[in-house]
């Protein structure tokens, strides 16, 4: 059925968002605790440590945990404020069923579970196995990933299964794959400080990787010379060397063109080049016209600044590189990855003390989520769905015959597209929020309102969930033990501190209970997350995410291991690529060539303005969890598009008018937030919030053909001053949508 | 108390409001922040600083208090008003200089940063320079931060005449021993934060 059963007004008073402002048991002194449960942060890839105060199995508070050796006791607003979420009055408590013209009815989990594999059973009959597809989500363990894996391939056989990462920064994977030869951030966090340049590229730090900020600062302190590419100047844009307001989508003038002025100079490693690597010549060739001069159209910077970028990387003793969701959001972002990663192996500063280059990987757990089968392409320990001998182990390990495991299905957007067009008559959705986080907000609706059958498994009633046939309440990451990988490749554990309440479901008992009624309960006989990991371990083992050394003591004793760890005695692998050895088959690493090439949507005299979508501290991915924070909700309430006031005079718009952002698919309506900090050719809306105030109701549903990641970072926009709202949208709070 | 030293350094701040969230969780105050976190001017730039109590070594507030409710440790934190004093005339609240003490209508008392007293007396960090991402809130030893830190850390603030001295540092750009208070011209310091004027002077 997949429509809202009733309005969205209604749906908002019963499952919120709403917000809680106050801790479980009050505000008044937590007296001393029953315990202290040191696990981390279920928010972003940088897995900080925190301890949570437990009593009466309750979450009352939190207390920093300064052992914990990358954040060292240091959170971000969104860390400390967690804790709201256990004892939360929108929590989902029993499975739920749509009812028409009434919202949502209690059932019991019998019949939810029953008519869920009866549904998958009927669709797959009459439409073939892969007419039901499942999409989860990186915010969950490895176990948890694990197993919604292998309930796709075991239990549904389906091939298309896929994972949100999608959206977050597989780019940035292929194009490590593309050149390094794995896909893993190269060094852990702590090669930052001994860093002499740093690149930061595409990366607002200071909010969506806070902690990373003191490493940063700490280089800096030492002497270190940074470099920072971003359309807006960003909190750590403003105390950087270097400052490259670039267009969105120009990035690889910037790269490109400062290796041309570094062979110019000649501040290249030709030793490690000729020993270590292959395709230099092809790249030198192709990055001949990328004079600076060239170089800066491209990038919509003056050339000097490219210049001076050459300047600082070039000669520098040491360097790293970091990037995240500005280069890795286009349909090029492969590409853009790819560019800049040229520049760290061609002056073989890669695979020593202060010398390497990571991915800031966005979501709690989107280096492990991506890496034991989730992906539509992948098998566990980050295994090839294609290859023989991958199927053929992982096969062994399941217990399965090697042909019955699907092959390569559809990634996360070509499948809402396979839902629109009808191929896929079923979902599974857990731990994703497509209504607000997916790109070209209005056809994701469409699609999924063609649904014959959509399950939810969700802890709160997210947007999309409110068009669910069923809604299976699952549990919060302080509710089950498990272990994720941090953004450095670190393998750490999340510890239970309290009990799922009411009927709520750990997300993988819920997937093992459909398992069992599709007929495969001996291939699903977990007694727990323990037991998931130790298959998990033999699953990985060989593979490029090789987990077989770790076990849960092992993550205990060391404060985490890095993988890979191919045996028990191994002390695990913090940083990649020593010694030149890169991760293909030949041991190199394989230089690509980059051409630049236009946006998928370029402005036009119609829509002749770049909108560029991202984040806030204050807020974690599609808000289904930090809109319902009190305090979270009070730091930022509500979106706003930010104009430089050159523009902003152009239109006649003054800080806090109301404004209209329209695109050829959708619109939006915000307050405008008048600052300099921005390029006067580009507008800036957060994405966190849904409806009338989505940013993703105008991006565009184009991705990049290698990756499959769609182009949030730039999209042709108008915009204009509009009236004061006057609608049912703008009547609800902000953090249900509405607009004060 | 330690030989630990609290000190600002505004430019690594990124205006997370960790140290906001964070102050409004210790124990001796839930549920009430006693730090400030200023915006700065958003429209020209993203400049943000943290303003905690920089206990004066003689504190205004306690000297404008008419209720004596405002007292100093004997080593130097400046406390909040003593409930059974505190009359919530607000005088500390106009006439402090840093705009540091807080008043609250509900317990009608002024409360304020008292550098986390009951943690750093038990040997731990005030809880904002325990989570500052950033640590533009930091707590260590002084010459811990004169080795590691490009700017010198200073305590002497001059307002017009008055002159202030404080416990808490504020670290500021290299050649600076004291800071007066109005716009502070000197090497790399007004730097434009204006993206459009930045694309224009480099060309």
């Amino acid at each position: 059925m997949a429509k809202l059963p009733i309005p969205v007004e209604q749906l908002v008073q019963r499952f919120g968002p709403h917000r809680n402002d106050v801790p479980a048991g009050g505000w008044k002194a937590t007296g001393t605790p029953d315990q202290l449960v040191k696990t981390h942060c279920c928010f972003c890839g940088q897995q900080c440590g925190i301890q949570l105060k437990v009593k009466d199995n309750k979450v009352i508070g939190f207390e920093p945990w300064e052992e914990f050796p990358f954040n060292r006791g240091k959170l971000c607003p969104k860390g400390v404020k967690r804790y709201m979420q256990n004892e939360h009055p929108d929590r989902l408590l029993h499975p739920l069923e749509r009812v028409e013209g009434q919202g949502f009815r209690e059932v019991s989990w019998e019949s939810a579970l029953d008519r869920t594999a009866k549904e998958m059973r009927r669709i797959q009959e009459a439409y073939g196995r892969d007419a039901f597809g499942i999409l989860s989500g990186s915010s969950l363990t490895n176990e948890r990933a694990y197993v919604v894996g292998k309930f796709a391939r075991v239990a549904v056989r389906t091939a298309n299964i896929d994972y949100n990462g999608r959206l977050c920064m597989v780019s940035a994977a292929a194009a490590s794959k593309k050149i390094l030869g794995i896909d893993r951030s190269a060094n852990a966090w702590s090669d930052i400080r001994a860093a002499q340049a740093i690149l930061i590229a595409g990366s607002n730090i200071g909010e969506c990787a806070p902690i990373t900020t003191d490493y940063i600062w700490d280089a800096r302190e030492r002497g270190a010379k940074i470099i920072l590419l971003d359309p807006r100047m960003t909190p750590v844009a403003r105390s950087v060397d270097l400052f490259i307001p670039v267009r969105p989508g120009g990035d690889i003038g910037i790269f490109n063109g400062m290796l041309h002025v570094m062979i110019e100079r000649g501040w290249i490693n030709h030793e490690f080049i000729a020993a270590h690597t292959t395709g230099w010549d092809a790249l030198a060739e192709s990055l001949k016209k990328y004079t600076p001069e060239y170089a800066a159209k491209i990038a919509g910077v003056p050339p000097a600044m490219i210049v001076k970028a050459a300047e600082i990387w070039g000669p520098a003793k040491t360097s790293f590189l970091l990037h995240a969701r500005g280069l890795e959001h286009h349909s090029k972002g492969v590409e853009n990855c790819m560019a800049a990663i040229n520049l760290v192996v061609a002056t073989g500063r890669i695979g020593r003390e202060g010398c390497g280059y990571a991915m800031i990987t966005g979501q709690g757990n989107g280096q492990g989520g991506r890496e034991h089968g989730q992906k539509c392409d992948q098998l566990p320990g980050a295994r090839d769905i294609e290859n023989p001998e991958h199927r053929e182990h992982i096969a062994g390990v399941w217990g399965v015959p090697e042909e019955t495991i699907p092959h390569k299905g559809l990634s996360y957007v070509d499948l809402l597209e396979a839902v629109y067009e009808r191929r896929i008559r079923g979902l599974l959705l857990l731990c994703s929020n497509p209504l607000v986080s997916a790109p070209d907000n209005n056809y994701i609706r469409e699609a999924l309102e063609r649904l014959e059958f959509f399950a939810v498994i969700d802890f709160f009633m997210s947007e999309t969930a409110r068009y669910a046939d069923l809604v299976l309440p699952s549990s919060l990451m302080e509710e089950d033990d498990g272990t994720t990988t941090s953004a450095e490749g670190r393998v750490i554990r999340h510890r239970q501190a309290v009990d799922p309440p009411h009927s709520a479901l750990q997300d993988w008992k819920i997937i093992c209970d459909l398992a069992a009624r599709l007929g495969v309960q001996d291939k699903f006989n977990y007694e727990s997350p323990r037991e998931i990991f130790e298959e998990l371990r033999v699953a990985s083992r060989g593979g490029v995410a090789d987990y077989y050394g770790i076990t849960w003591e092992k993550i205990d004793e060391n404060m985490g291991v890095f993988w890979p760890c191919p045996s028990l005695e191994h002390p695990g692998t913090p940083r990649l690529y020593e010694g030149g050895k890169f991760g293909h088959a030949d041991g190199r690493a394989h230089f690509q060539p980059v051409e630049w090439r236009p946006q998928s949507e370029e402005p036009d005299d119609e829509y002749p303005i770049i909108l560029t979508t991202g984040r806030v501290v204050a807020h974690y991915l599609s808000g289904t969890q930090t809109r319902r924070i009190g305090a979270l909700v009070a730091q930022c309430p509500q979106p706003y598009c930010e104009i430089h006031p050159r523009l902003a005079e152009k239109l006649g718009i003054v800080e806090a008018d109301f404004v209209k952002v329209e695109s050829r698919r959708g619109s939006l309506n915000v307050r405008a937030s008048v600052v300099k900090t921005i390029r006067p050719d580009t507008v800036f809306v957060p994405y966190h919030w849904p409806l009338d105030r989505a940013a993703n109701n105008c991006t565009v549903r184009a991705l990049d053909p290698v990756s499959r990641i769609p182009e949030y970072k730039v999209c042709a926009v108008r915009l204009k001053k509009i009236e004061r709202l006057d609608d049912a949208t703008h009547a609800l709070t902000p953090e249900a949508g509405g607009l004060r | 108390m330690s030989e630990n030293a609290m000190v600002i350094d505004p430019s690594r701040c990124i205006g997370c409001q960790a140290c906001f969230q964070a102050c409004s969780e210790c124990d001796t105050h839930r549920g009430r922040s006693m730090i400030h976190l200023e915006t700065i001017l958003r429209q020209d730039s993203v400049q943000t600083a943290p303003q905690v109590c920089m206990h004066c070594e003689d504190p205004i507030c306690a000297r404008v208090c008419p209720a004596d409710a405002i007292k100093k440790t004997p080593d130097g934190v400046v406390q909040s008003s003593l409930k059974p004093r505190c009359i919530g005339c607000s005088n500390c609240v106009i006439a402090c200089p840093f705009g540091v003490p807080k008043y609250f209508g509900e317990i009608d008392q002024m409360m304020k940063c008292d550098l986390c007293y009951d943690r750093t007396s038990a040997g731990k960090k005030p809880m904002c320079a325990t989570v500052c991402p950033s640590q533009a809130i930091t707590y260590a030893p002084l010459h811990e931060i004169e080795r590691s830190r490009r700017g010198t850390p200073i305590n002497e603030f001059h307002f017009g005449r008055e002159v202030v001295r404080t416990k808490v540092f504020i670290v500021a750009p290299e050649g600076f021993a004291e800071m007066r208070v109005g716009l502070v011209p000197g090497p790399g310091i007004p730097k434009s934060d204006d993206v459009a004027a930045l694309l224009e002077e480099t060309r």
